[in-house]
């Protein structure tokens, strides 16, 4: 089962890459979206896969999933969702000041 | 012997406080006593029973670079040279520059290149050397921009800058390969050790280093570029820096590695070749020109060629006669350029067709110059010193041998092309007398009128053709006490040499007798010849190789910067994820790094296969989704679909966030929709669609190899059964993934709580603050 899982996480990857080469911005949101995705399925079957309880402490259970990658799991769920919202706000700022959300178009000055 | 050094360098602090009171007194005034005291303190040497005198002051023991100084008689008749001389020139220059000029800084410079010069000839540690060597060049660069509103004299400054700078940090190479290879940097201890370094491997790089400096500095072919551009300097400048002291520091060089180096042929073939083809060329060029110190710069050149084509010889004769020419090009050589700072000071113009029957308004000057010019061409007259030193140079090139084929033909060559270069010495020479003092007088043509310049100008140059004549008439007066110390340091065995006025009607003699006869012919016939400089150089020129050199650096710099900095985001994030992509997946070819096994994996079920297979199908999709609302809904199908993988592999508090946090951000999303832009088909060519897709999949799939092999090679245990032991014990817990978080790793919490917080505070002052709201 790992190895579907990693693929799926490169599947992700590959999507996700494509749409950050992409022009729109919304598309490269979507893309870091899919980006973080990816990561924490990576993340998850580093550990170990369905071995055991989940990791909550009952009487006569001695066997749990691994609760470390978990932990870090969580962490990277919270700071992807602030950089995401904060990119959403961004790109929608940027949009609007430059009316374009278009890549190729929001360059800065020659010699900046 | 270190306060020679350090007290202009002290003064020079003090030098704009004294310019501050320029009015009343010329600032120059103050300064002329330091080089002059220094001299008297070194002309106490002088003497038959002289021994070298070594002082050492620490600076960075550790490092063994020390203020090593060592005075032989080769440093002293340097140390002379430049403290006389600059006492001279200050002298002039107090005449020479107005009270307006910017004297403070002048005189700052010129005391900084002042103690960097006597640092160059005094040290013994190759690093001191260095160092000093480095202070000439900027404090030259500094003088030769003196008048900086100039464009030409910026050109001027910026081209010897390059030049010098280059060959000294190549001389730097030549130094750390010396030090590394003897293990000391004193050069008195690297000569004792001269046999390690001659049977060293990088013999010829520690020789081609060193000598590119002394090349570069002493302006010798096809180095020399940078010499006629400094003449942009003030007068004083060119007479001491640019004839006397800083161009001599690239011969010293070589004569201060001449024991080491002596004995190895290249050294002869490389310096003796450099040496006589400069003379030739320099000597060549210098008819052509019409600028009075143009003429003077090729002829320093020339003559810096004659002196280093003398340190290749190597025999006893030619070493002798190299420190002899030193001594007497600096008077001769000094003169002349405060000579023709006289002209330019009371004409007005240095152009020597606008010149000439100064003679009659000048008549100090002109004689000045005759001296000056005869000497340098080598006129055989009992009162002149060059002709001694010239005929001891045809003297040294006619017994030269080379033990290779090569080196045999260049010693059999040397002497023709030394009488060669003579003979054009001997055309400018006169040339620049007289087409100055002599002939018709075009008064119309100058911008002022001439007249004879205050005594105090002629003061320096008198002295200096004092020296050639007294030089001239008593040849032998300093050669026991002062000039054999100081071939014997380079030589490294003792010289006894006499300078005799009538040595017989020997070889060196009639090869003089040619040079005088055939020179005076080219003289006479100036006007039919000169057209072979259309021919050579013709449209050959170094300048132009120099100036192309420069531009095209610019340009292909530019250029290969602005081919990959388009400022496109998009193509930045292309190079760096396939650079990443080629790098890791060579490293982990190269590494074996892929190890992919198909034991130890869960089992395969058919709710985990159908997740798996909605997200494969929704991640695809994200790419081909048409509109806003179906791209974002598509993506939190993907987050769902994570979160159901979350409880599948019992997770339940990552599935809880996980549902929670995909609900927010596709309601953000939808929140944002509606002023977002549209999505829109972006055409792209196909050629960028086809780089993108190699990319992105390239990428995925190194993720899952990279994946598949570290989950097929686990080498540790893992920790997590420390924190399932003692989560309840020590945490005081049942859920050991929350303890983990508050308590065992509760810092990563702390800032991602600041994370959260900081993203907000930003996303309020995005919406809140505008663009030109105060």
């Amino acid at each position: 089962m790992e190895i579907i899982i990693l693929i799926l996480a490169g599947i992700l990857f590959a999507a996700a890459i494509y749409n950050l080469l992409q022009k729109q911005l919304l598309r490269i949101i979507i893309g870091t979206g899919l980006l973080s995705h990816g990561a924490h399925l990576f993340i998850l079957t580093m550990g170990q896969l369905k071995r055991g309880q989940p990791p909550i402490l009952t009487e006569g259970k001695s066997d749990y999933a691994d609760p470390l990658p978990q932990a870090l799991i969580l962490t990277s769920i919270v700071i992807s969702f602030g950089v995401t919202s904060l990119l959403l706000v961004l790109a929608y700022r940027a949009a609007n000041e430059n009316n374009t959300d278009d890549m190729a178009q929001l360059r800065g000055d020659e010699n900046e | 012997m270190i306060f020679t050094v350090i007290i202009p360098l002290i003064l020079a602090c003090f030098v704009p406080l004294l310019s501050k009171i320029k009015e009343k007194i010329h600032t120059g005034i103050f300064v002329f006593f330091i080089p002059f005291i220094i001299f008297l303190y070194f002309i106490q040497f002088i003497g038959s029973d002289f021994s070298p005198i070594a002082k050492t002051y620490k600076w960075i023991p550790s490092l063994g670079i020390n203020l090593n100084f060592y005075l032989d008689g080769l440093s002293l008749l340097f140390v002379l040279l430049i403290s006389g001389i600059g006492a001279l020139v200050v002298l002039y220059s107090i005449y020479y520059l107005d009270k307006t000029e910017r004297l403070g800084h002048f005189y700052v410079y010129l005391l900084m290149f002042m103690a960097a010069m006597l640092g160059v000839v005094l040290s013994d540690n190759v690093f001191v050397l260095y160092t000093f060597w480095e202070l000439t060049s900027i404090s030259s660069f500094l003088l030769i921009g003196y008048w900086h509103f100039n464009e030409r004299s910026r050109y001027g400054a910026l081209k010897s800058m390059l030049i010098t700078i280059f060959g000294g940090l190549s001389m730097f190479g030549g130094f750390v390969l010396l030090s590394v290879v003897t293990g000391t940097t004193s050069i008195q201890s690297m000569i004792e050790q001269k046999d390690v370094i001659l049977n060293s491997t990088y013999l010829p790089l520690i020789l081609g280093f060193i000598l590119l400096g002394a090349f570069t500095k002493s302006a010798q072919f096809p180095f020399h570029i940078w010499l006629p551009d400094a003449m942009e300097a003030p007068t004083p400048v060119s007479a001491y820096l640019h004839s006397a002291t800083m161009v001599k520091a690239g011969l010293f060089l070589v004569a201060r590695f001449s024991p080491i180096f002596s004995s190895y042929e290249w050294f002869f073939i490389i310096v003796s070749l450099a040496g006589i083809v400069t003379l030739c060329w320099g000597s060549y060029m210098a008819v052509r020109q019409t600028d009075l110190k143009a003429i003077l710069a090729f002829s320093t050149i020339s003559q810096l060629g004659m002196i280093m084509a003398m340190l290749g010889f190597g025999t006893k004769v030619a070493v002798f006669a190299a420190v002899f020419h030193i001594l007497n090009h600096a008077t001769f050589k000094g003169s002349l350029f405060m000579v023709a700072g006289i002209v330019d000071h009371e004409t007005g113009t240095r152009d020597i067709r606008k010149l000439g029957g100064l003679v009659t308004f000048m008549p100090i000057t002109a004689t000045l110059a005759l001296f000056g010019t005869f000497s340098m061409a080598g006129i055989p007259l009992p009162f002149l010193n060059g002709f001694y030193s010239k005929e001891l140079f045809f003297e040294s090139s006619l017994d030269l041998e080379g033990a290779t084929t090569f080196a045999s033909v260049l010693a059999q060559v040397i002497p023709y092309l030394a009488v060669f270069g003579s003979i054009f010495t001997f055309v400018y020479s006169i040339y620049l007398l007289f087409g100055t003092f002599a002939g018709k007088k075009h008064l119309d043509l100058l911008p002022k009128k001439p007249h004879e310049a205050p005594i105090g100008m002629l003061l320096s140059p008198f002295i200096l053709v004092l020296g050639v004549v007294l030089i001239g008439l008593f040849p032998n007066l300093v050669n026991g006490t002062f000039l054999a110390h100081a071939a014997e340091a380079i030589k490294g065995a003792e010289i006894d040499q006499h300078i005799a006025f009538w040595h017989g009607f020997n070889t060196p003699l009639k090869m003089t007798l040619i040079v005088v006869g055939l020179g005076f012919l080219l003289v006479l016939t100036r006007k039919k010849w000169a057209g072979a400089y259309r021919v050579l150089p013709g449209k050959l020129s170094l300048n132009k190789l120099y100036d192309y050199i420069l531009e095209k650096l610019d340009i292909v710099s530019q250029k290969v910067t602005q081919s990959y900095m388009t400022g496109s985001l998009r193509l930045y994030v292309a190079i760096i994820l396939g650079v990443t992509l080629v790098v890791t997946f060579i490293v982990m070819l190269v590494t074996d790094g892929f190890n992919i096994q198909f034991d130890n994996l869960a089992d395969v079920t058919i709710i985990e296969v159908s997740v798996v297979a909605i997200m494969i199908v929704a991640a695809l999709a994200t790419i081909l989704a048409k509109n806003n609302v179906s791209a974002i809904l598509i993506l939190g199908v993907v987050g769902y679909g994570v979160a159901i993988l979350f409880v599948l592999y019992r997770a339940p508090d990552l599935a809880l966030t996980q549902l929670v946090i995909e609900t927010v951000t596709v309601v953000l999303f939808l929140l944002c929709f509606r002023h977002m832009p549209k999505l829109r088909k972006r055409n792209e060519t196909s050629g960028t669609k086809i780089v993108n897709i190699v990319i992105s999949v390239g990428f995925g799939a190194l993720m899952t190899l990279i994946g598949i092999s570290a989950h097929s090679s686990k080498w540790f245990e893992s920790i997590s059964n420390y924190f399932i032991e003692t989560s309840l014990k020590l945490g005081g817990g049942h859920n050991i993934v929350n303890v983990i978080l508050v308590d065992m790793r509760g810092f990563d919490t702390l800032f991602e709580i600041t994370v959260l917080g900081i993203a907000a505070l930003a996303i309020f002052s995005l919406i809140k603050l505008k663009r030109g709201a105060k």
